[in-house]
């Protein structure tokens, strides 16, 4: 696979040209450059504009709450100005929402997505294993509004909520697990996550162990190794880089996920530490609340927006610069 | 039907009729073959609250009863609904608030001609349970929101208790449900809470949206507190009257002023709605209601203009809205989805006041067009 | 994907095992590992058979030839259809389409065949940036600066399509780029060979080679779009009314009029939402598929 492209030969301008060149096809070179050059700029300008616009559209309410007291504040009251900010706004339970479900989502989602790509690429049937993954992709198909529907109809009073009751009569004197279960709130918000960030992460997983070369393998195997043993100590050690990085992604997919996750959250402005407790996640607030609010309200959710962007971007990066230094340091990656 | 359709044709022929004399000859031959079809588009935007009954009316109306008319309801939330109006990219706006005055002068000075508002419906808010044996439970406004900020976490506390002494009540946890949305019905809600209660006023307040206490489960949307509701078994919830109608759940009974448990019915809305006393300018409120009404209860205005539209819309405009206050089947949706209509003699009134839309338009004098909608009001209340 | 290809451990090959080769534990550790690897195998593909299922029960009664042609009617009430979301879902998809897949492939053009410089490096960077924004920031960002903002447009069709163009832009940039990296650089070579400049190079040459690759990437990104639901809720914001008007007036859209249809507590609007359900499902699913068959078909390059 090449990652890299390698340069492209450049066409020497000054060589002479034969029946395809015009006085006017000179021109064509130049121009088509730019046309494509100014298509390629323009994600850098719509991206700008998204910083520039949502910013300058949230900064009253940066303004009035401070930026970190915006993200830590606990209080959030809608004022009704039409003019000016005149409520509190804090998005501390909103923040607090979205990290908790999408750290359940990876908890539950990066063991399995492993365990998947490991199936797929070691374990299965040969003639298994391409219906298998496709299967898997399958699921990333489905959409948001889908997940939701069938998370709140079907699947949490089904399936979750009984699990739920049962979890809380075993755990319910840890933290995490108080009671009540509600039925809707940061668990099954997060399961429908991990469910739905699943096929991403599995079919990066699969694709970094594909790559392995096969040669330690074989090494191992011919040293007497179980498949085990070979899949736990040479492939997926020199896969960790990838590995992380699958987790990266999925995590930020889950904390954008807005339909399904709103459908599921219970969307209360509070937060508690118990998983069955219910909150809102930023996405699903600002789904939540934007379509009443009046102009005050918008400001302020669109500082929210800002917010959720800030955080994916930071995820983003971070993802990158621990990729990074992984291959740096690869030679001690069987960590 | 037949009877609704006479009564709304002979309605709709006078501020045509009213129409053709103000602005001279020209809009004659309009006036009279729009009399029998209109053909108007209107486009309305604002409360959630009344949006079901809406819906089924413009539904109703552009299928049945004019079938060339389209008119597109935007269920934005009353906030929205105000802008929109005065920023005048809507025919008409709505909203579970009326404008004040300083609101209308401002909606007059865009515009260049006055704003007109009117009550439209009633509705009520009501407290649905899960638990089948609550049926019928009596609360009163302490108790509601002593549940609502979970300082009544069990049926049989003792300030249920004492409410209903009759009842056998299981101690069961209840889990109080709220819409996680901004809505109207949120808004109507907690307006009574932070009427009747000050404790509540002065944490929670009112409003479309709240912080709501931790421990309370939020539903998106009716269906979502339906959820909610359902799935806990000591679920409690405040809904729309149209979807407790709908649904199975038990609803409770509240408390009015008179110290007398109301069950949240149709008759009980329009109960509660005759207890408002509603003055010229139609600015009101319905709080304190006695008698046989039912205590949590929310109006609804729809904001119009005396100028600036055009004839079409003009007609579609009286004629939609006289159909839906005055004709039997229009009626009969309300009951069936729990809105109340207005009494006969409001009835009256808000047809005078929205005939008077575009009544200044051109150069149309004011004296012969409040001479005609008195007219049709007296009409209007023979019939 | 920058997978590491040939990383391996430094450290000398040591005994991976203590325990002698073939020992009891060691086989049952092996064995009980296939059966857990098998179990999370067959976990992972429950919920799609779970949801497939649950949506053809519920939705399959409520699709018939009138869910396409008439609109719906207030919840309460039976019959009807969603031709109002399906016409809106059209229009924006179409609109959608034309904004983003002309300029993904040129972005991806100049990526690949007037690369690397430092512009491209950025816009590769971006683009990657930008597949990870979440939708409803997306939805924002549209709102503010078209809806209310610069524009002052108001909600409507054309705003509801590059708030979906924009989610569409990046997956088509970063498949497209891929594809166009296969093309092997003899037919380029060959196309200079035979006199050709460089755009006609990658307008007769490059571009058809790669093809059926683009077909792919653009039916997926078409696929993801449909299903796009928060980003509308703030700019096309919904009808139940069929819009023909380009902007200004809300638009609907299937997946935004499911989500309200199943927000009401009435059984006919569910319904009908389960249905919607269904059709959206099959129409993603039918983009996907035809995507890959498309791309595992005619593939280029390996």
């Amino acid at each position: 696979m090449p990652t890299e492209a390698p340069e492209a030969p450049q066409a020497p301008e000054e060589r002479p040209r034969g029946t395809l060149t015009s006085g006017r096809g000179r021109l064509a070179d130049p121009i088509f450059k730019w046309v494509v050059a100014g298509c390629g700029t323009l994600v850098l300008i719509i991206l700008a504009l998204m910083v520039i616009r949502t910013t300058a559209e949230a900064w009253p309410v940066f303004a009035k709450e401070g930026f970190f007291g915006f993200l830590f504040g606990e209080e959030w009251t809608s004022g009704d100005s039409r003019t000016e900010i005149t409520g509190t706004y804090g998005a501390w339970p909103f923040i607090y929402g979205t990290l908790i479900t999408a750290a359940i989502a990876i908890v539950i989602a990066l063991p399995l997505s492993i365990m998947v790509a490991v199936y797929l690429t070691h374990m299965a049937p040969t003639r298994l294993a391409k219906p298998l993954s496709y299967t898997v992709e399958l699921l990333a198909a489905v959409p948001s509004v889908i997940f939701g529907l069938w998370g709140l109809h079907w699947f949490l009073p089904n399936v979750m909520r009984p699990f739920f009751e049962w979890l809380e009569g075993l755990l319910g004197w840890f933290f995490l697990f108080e009671g009540p279960v509600l039925g809707v709130g940061y668990l099954p918000a997060g399961i429908v996550l991990a469910i739905m960030i699943l096929p991403i992460m599995t079919a990066i997983v699969r694709e970094v162990i594909v790559v392995q070369p096969l040669d330690q393998q074989m090494a191992s195997y011919a040293l007497g190794s179980t498949r085990w043993e070979v899949i736990t100590k040479v492939v997926l050690p020199s896969s960790f880089s990838g590995i992380v990085a699958a987790a990266m992604l999925g995590m930020g997919r889950a904390l954008g996920e807005t339909i399904a996750v709103l459908m599921l959250i219970g969307g209360s402005q509070s937060w508690g530490a118990s998983l069955f407790g219910t909150g809102s996640s930023m996405a699903s607030h600002i789904a939540a609340t934007f379509g009443e609010a009046n102009p005050e309200t918008r400001t302020a959710l669109m500082a929210i927006g800002v917010a959720l962007f800030l955080v994916t971007m930071v995820i983003n990066i971070l993802a990158r610069v621990i990729v990074w230094r992984l291959g740096q340091t690869k030679g001690d990656a069987a960590v | 039907m037949r009877n609704g359709r006479s009564k709304l044709a002979t309605l709709a022929a006078i501020p045509l009729l009213a129409a053709a004399c103000s602005s001279g000859g020209e809009d004659t031959e309009n006036a009279n073959t729009s009399g029998d079809a209109l053909s108007g588009s209107l486009t309305g935007a604002g409360a959630s609250f009344p949006d079901p009954l809406f819906q089924d009316w413009i539904y109703t109306y552009t299928n049945d009863v004019q079938p060339d008319t389209s008119i597109n309801y935007q269920s934005v939330g009353s906030g929205a609904g105000i802008e929109q109006f005065m920023e005048e990219t809507v025919d008409f706006g709505s909203s579970e608030e009326y404008l004040d005055d300083e609101a209308l002068q401002e909606a007059a000075d865009n515009r260049g001609c006055e704003a007109l508002q009117f009550p439209v419906t009633f509705g009520s808010v009501v407290i649905a349970m899960n638990n089948p044996e609550l049926d019928g439970l009596a609360l009163d406004a302490e108790t509601i929101a002593g549940i609502y900020s979970r300082d009544i976490t069990t049926f049989d506390d003792p300030a249920i208790a004492e409410l209903n002494p009759e009842m056998d009540l299981p101690s069961d946890e209840i889990v109080p449900v709220h819409r996680s949305d901004s809505s109207g019905t949120t808004a109507v809600f907690t307006h009574y809470l932070a009427h009747e209660v000050e404790s509540w006023d002065e944490e929670y307040g009112e409003g479309k949206e709240l912080d709501w206490p931790s421990g309370l489960v939020g539903g998106q949307q009716n269906d979502g507190v339906s959820q909610g509701i359902t799935q806990n078994p000591g679920g409690l919830g405040y809904v729309n009257q149209s979807f407790a109608q709908e649904s199975e759940l038990s609803v409770a009974h509240v408390v009015n002023s008179d110290g007398e448990p109301i069950e949240p019915t149709t008759e009980s809305t329009i109960a509660a709605s005759e207890e408002a006393e509603v003055p010229e300018n139609f600015q009101f409120h319905i709080d304190d209601i006695g008698g046989s009404g039912y205590p949590i209860a929310g109006t609804n205005w729809i904001f119009t203009y005396t100028c600036g539209y055009d004839q079409e819309t003009t007609d579609t405009l009286v004629d939609y809205w006289t159909w839906a206050l005055t004709d039997e089947s229009a009626q009969e949706i309300a009951g069936e989805l729990g809105y109340a209509p207005l009494g006969d003699e409001l009835t009256e009134r808000v047809i005078a006041e929205l005939e008077r839309t575009n009544s200044e338009n051109g150069d149309g004098s004011e004296d012969g067009e409040d001479e005609d909608s008195e007219e049709d009001s007296a009409e209007d209340g023979d019939q | 994907m920058s997978a590491p290809t040939t990383d391996r451990p430094a450290s000398a090959p040591a005994p991976l095992s203590q325990l002698p080769p073939g020992s009891g534990l060691r086989r049952f550790k092996n064995r009980s590992a296939t059966v857990v690897l098998t179990g999370a195998m067959v976990l992972a593909m429950v919920p799609l058979f779970l949801i497939i299922f649950e949506v053809l029960n519920r939705g399959i009664g409520v699709v018939n030839l009138g869910f396409f042609t008439e609109t719906e009617p207030p919840p309460r009430r039976d019959g009807g259809g969603y031709a109002a979301g399906f016409i809106g879902t059209l229009y924006i998809m179409a609109l959608a389409i034309l904004m983003s897949i002309p300029f993904g492939i040129a972005t991806a053009v100049y990526v690949v065949e007037y690369g690397p410089n430092r512009l491209t490096a950025s816009i590769r960077f971006f683009t990657d940036v930008m597949t990870g924004i979440p939708s409803i920031f997306v939805g924002l960002f549209v709102y503010g600066l078209l809806v209310i903002g610069w524009g002052g447009l108001g909600f409507g069709t054309f705003v509801g399509a590059v708030a979906i163009g924009v989610m569409m832009l990046p997956i088509v940039t970063r498949s497209a780029e891929e594809m166009l990296r296969l093309v092997p650089d003899e037919m380029r070579n060959a196309s200079y060979g035979l006199g050709a400049r460089k755009w006609q190079t990658i307008m007769r040459t490059v571009l058809p080679a790669a093809a059926p690759g683009l077909t792919t990437g653009s039916m997926l990104a078409i696929a993801r779009g449909i299903g796009e639901t928060a980003p509308l809720m703030l700019t096309a914001f919904g009808s139940g009314l069929i819009v023909t008007a380009f902007q200004g007036e809300p638009q609907g859209s299937v997946p935004l009029q499911l989500y309200r249809g199943a927000a009401q507590p009435f059984e006919a609007g569910i319904d009908r939402a389960w249905g919607a359900a269904l059709c959206l499902f099959a129409l993603v699913l039918v983009f996907t598929v035809a995507a890959r068959w498309i791309g595992s078909r005619a593939s280029i390059g390996k």
